[in-house]
């Protein structure tokens, strides 16, 4: 898939995915000659369809997670999984606030598992202490965790 | 107005989706590199046994001595799980869930394992137009069932089929080469007709069909399918298996299905029939 700024007659390129609300899912393409923007939107049932193949529109930024796709659509038990460090082994230096707590509560059990090991790497690697909303809000963005 | 082609533009497709689809099929491929064989049991018809033939055919092959793992491919009514005595949560670990332990170690992997006691299988989503995803969403679920599980070396991977041709020929498209096939009937003609049909599909696929199993024999359901279907494929009748079999007709069709496949990975021995 590709834009094409009919105005400078140059190919855009892809800034920015998210999804914004009722399923739909947003991506932003720019043209790097005159700046000018413009978003896909996709109905939920294409968004479905897309996040359905397994793919990301605008590529990959994750590693592939275990069962992703299985965890992320099926109506599925809490305690079906469990994860690396779910025993307390987790690594001591990193913590997480308590609005970070409660954001992640928010998640359902069944994804909460893979989401929070996303946002504990995303942390780990670049040697956050503490997870705060504004870094789940930063991971979102630079990992394309649109919906998570 | 005039537009350029998708090929006139030479800047990169940042979607890339046909490469990420590519990476995804080049996982599975990884994953099953370790696996010796993978048999896929189907049957055009349901309610003929398929499910209980793998697992009692796994744990028995296990018990002789091979590695074997199954696939619990019917999303819809998994009961591999509960065959094989296989419970309990999945354990993520780096890039893979590792498969639970069932009767005699086999591994196994099954929807049972993720859903809630009783719930049906249902998706995330938007509520109309179901007809339209669903279909790729299991598709994905096998395709991740394939490629996300730590299957490891394994001498033989069952993979239970639900009735029908569908869930075969996605396998079919995920997996480097066509699965064998391990068929399963009853006696009646009308089991003979539609498991006819699915096992042309296979065979027209490019699948080995590898033998054919005649379940739940005996006065309640006359016919000679399994016979019929042995004949008209040119392949063995491995058993007619009745409602109540002895134990060691499973240990007997496991060496069957083992030296079925006399040029590969698996051996099961012969004293075990």
């Amino acid at each position: 898939m590709k834009f094409l700024c009919l105005t400078c007659d140059a190919q855009m390129t892809f800034t920015e995915r998210q999804q914004p609300g009722d399923g739909t899912f947003a991506a932003a393409f720019t043209c790097p000659s005159c700046g000018r923007a413009v978003a896909l939107l996709a109905n939920p049932m294409e968004t479905q369809l897309v996040g359905s193949l397994g793919v990301k529109i605008g590529g990959r930024t994750l590693d592939p997670q275990p069962l992703e796709t299985v965890r992320s659509a099926v109506k599925g038990r809490a305690d079906a999984f469990v994860e690396p460090g779910d025993g307390g082994s987790a690594s001591p230096r990193l913590t997480w606030s308590s609005d970070a707590q409660e954001r992640l509560e928010r998640v359902p059990g069944f994804v909460r598992g893979m989401v929070k090991r996303i946002y504990a790497d995303y942390a780990r690697e670049r040697g956050i202490p503490e997870i705060t909303p504004a870094v789940m809000d930063r991971a979102r963005t630079e990992l394309g965790l649109e919906g998570m | 107005m005039s537009f350029r082609t998708y090929r006139d533009l030479t800047g990169p497709d940042a979607s890339g989706i046909v490469a990420q689809v590519v990476a995804q099929r080049a996982r599975v491929a990884e994953r099953l590199a370790g696996v010796g064989r993978v048999v896929a049991v189907m049957s055009g018809k349901g309610g003929v046994g398929k499910s209980l033939v793998t697992a009692r055919v796994a744990g028995a092959a296990a018990e002789a001595g091979a590695a074997v793992g199954v696939l619990d491919a019917d999303f819809n009514g998994p009961t591999i799980a509960r065959l094989l005595g296989a419970t309990g949560p999945l354990q993520v670990s780096g890039d893979a869930v590792t498969p639970l332990r069932g009767d005699h170690g086999v591994r196994c992997v099954s929807m049972a394992h993720l859903l809630e006691d009783g719930r049906p299988l249902e998706f995330h989503g938007p509520e109309s137009d179901g007809h339209l995803w669903r279909g790729a969403l299991e598709a994905a679920a096998l395709r991740e069932f394939l490629g996300d599980v730590a299957w490891g070396r394994l001498d033989l991977l069952l993979i239970d089929l639900p009735p029908g041709v569908s869930r075969f020929l996605e396998l079919c498209d995920l997996l480097p080469s066509p699965p064998e096939v391990l068929t399963v009937t009853i006696p009646t003609p009308e089991s003979r007709d539609a498991v006819r049909r699915a096992l042309r599909a296979a065979v027209e696929r490019g699948a080995r069909a590898i033998g054919v199993i005649e379940n739940m024999t005996g006065p309640q359901y006359p016919g000679d399918a399994g016979l019929s279907l042995s004949q008209e494929f040119s392949i063995p009748l491995f058993a007619r298996v009745p409602f109540h079999p002895e134990p060691g007709v499973w240990q007997s069709l496991a060496a069957s299905i083992g030296a079925a496949g006399a040029d590969s990975a698996i051996r099961i021995p012969r004293s075990a029939s």
